[in-house]
């Protein structure tokens, strides 16, 4: 019962956020939006007994991405008059493409192969399962070398993304090749001077 | 009991809005952007549904594997947004037309 209870309403704010998402004026509050939308999809996937990843989604998701987002998106001044022009002229279409997607997998969806009858929910794991030691498992057994590409490309990530927005403009900088290079005669001269007559002590 | 069939048009009603997003919101890039991660979060709901009711983990592994791409590709949309701002001031979709393709 209460896990029917939770379901519907996880399900429920996680389609009106998303709704809010698409739709709200501003994209900051779209970003917090999206933010509660990942929150109660993490609360939906709790109940399906991915503990591991519905903590990972509101870490890695909440936490870095959407906190990325967020600052991209105040960082940038944004004219959004300019942004919304079209909204209401495609509305139509895409209330019209929307609903035809949902019907078709609602249609889809609810053939007998996906009904309890057919596919019933599996009693959940004992105490002592745990989520993240399985998902451990299998990733440094089965899935390690997808695993180390998935690494892969996270390198490519950053160093694709710090390459895009370094700039170099009008910085000073060392080049320690030259700082090595230096030899006393480059930098400092020895000029013989006659002494001042009277100065002498 | 819920049944399978829930989750999976749980996903399908999360991935029709997404797609509308895209559509609505063509001239925003940032709103796009975020509209994808939607869709890929409504991918992924499929994926952990799947795995619960098949009891098999593999499911989540893919999920897992979702999840670092996604990363990925927003550190570097972010990234080519910021710097398409930088070069002309506007992240209209309309004034990105130099390549007039």
């Amino acid at each position: 019962m209460i896990l029917q209870l939770s379901f519907y309403l996880f399900s429920t704010v996680l389609v009106a956020s998303a709704m809010m998402v698409v739709t709200v004026r501003n994209p900051v509050k779209a970003a917090l939006f999206l933010v509660l939308a990942f929150f109660s999809a993490a609360c939906i996937w709790m109940t399906l007994e991915a503990e591991f990843l519905s903590i990972v989604l509101i870490l890695v998701y909440v936490g870095a991405v959407m906190v990325l987002f967020l600052f991209v998106v105040m960082m940038l001044d944004i004219d959004i008059a300019r942004m919304r022009e079209g909204f209401a002229k495609y509305l139509p279409v895409g209330i019209i493409v929307a609903l035809g997607l949902i019907i078709e997998l609602v249609v889809v969806l609810s053939g007998k192969a996906f009904q309890l009858a057919s596919m019933p929910r599996p009693v959940g794991h004992d105490a002592d399962y745990s989520n993240t030691k399985e998902l451990g498992r299998l990733l440094y057994t089965d899935y390690v070398f997808p695993f180390e590409i998935a690494g892969l490309i996270l390198l490519v990530a950053i160093i694709a993304a710090i390459s895009l927005t370094l700039r170099r403009r009008n910085t000073k900088y060392q080049t320690p090749g030259n700082q090595v290079k230096v030899v006393k005669s480059d930098r400092l001269k020895i000029i013989k001077m006659k002494g001042q007559p009277g100065a002498e002590s | 009991m819920i049944p399978l069939s829930y989750y999976l048009i749980l996903g399908a009603i999360l991935f029709a809005i997404s797609v509308v997003g895209i559509f609505l919101n063509r001239k925003n890039l940032i709103v796009i952007l975020m509209s994808i991660e939607l869709l890929l979060l409504a991918a992924n709901m499929n994926f952990v549904a799947f795995s619960h009711y098949l009891q098999d983990p593999a499911g989540q592994v893919f999920v897992f594997f979702i999840l670092t791409v996604a990363a990925a590709e927003a550190a570097i949309g972010l990234a080519i947004l910021i710097i398409l701002f930088r070069n002309k001031l506007s992240i209209n979709v309309e004034d990105l037309d130099e390549l007039k393709g």
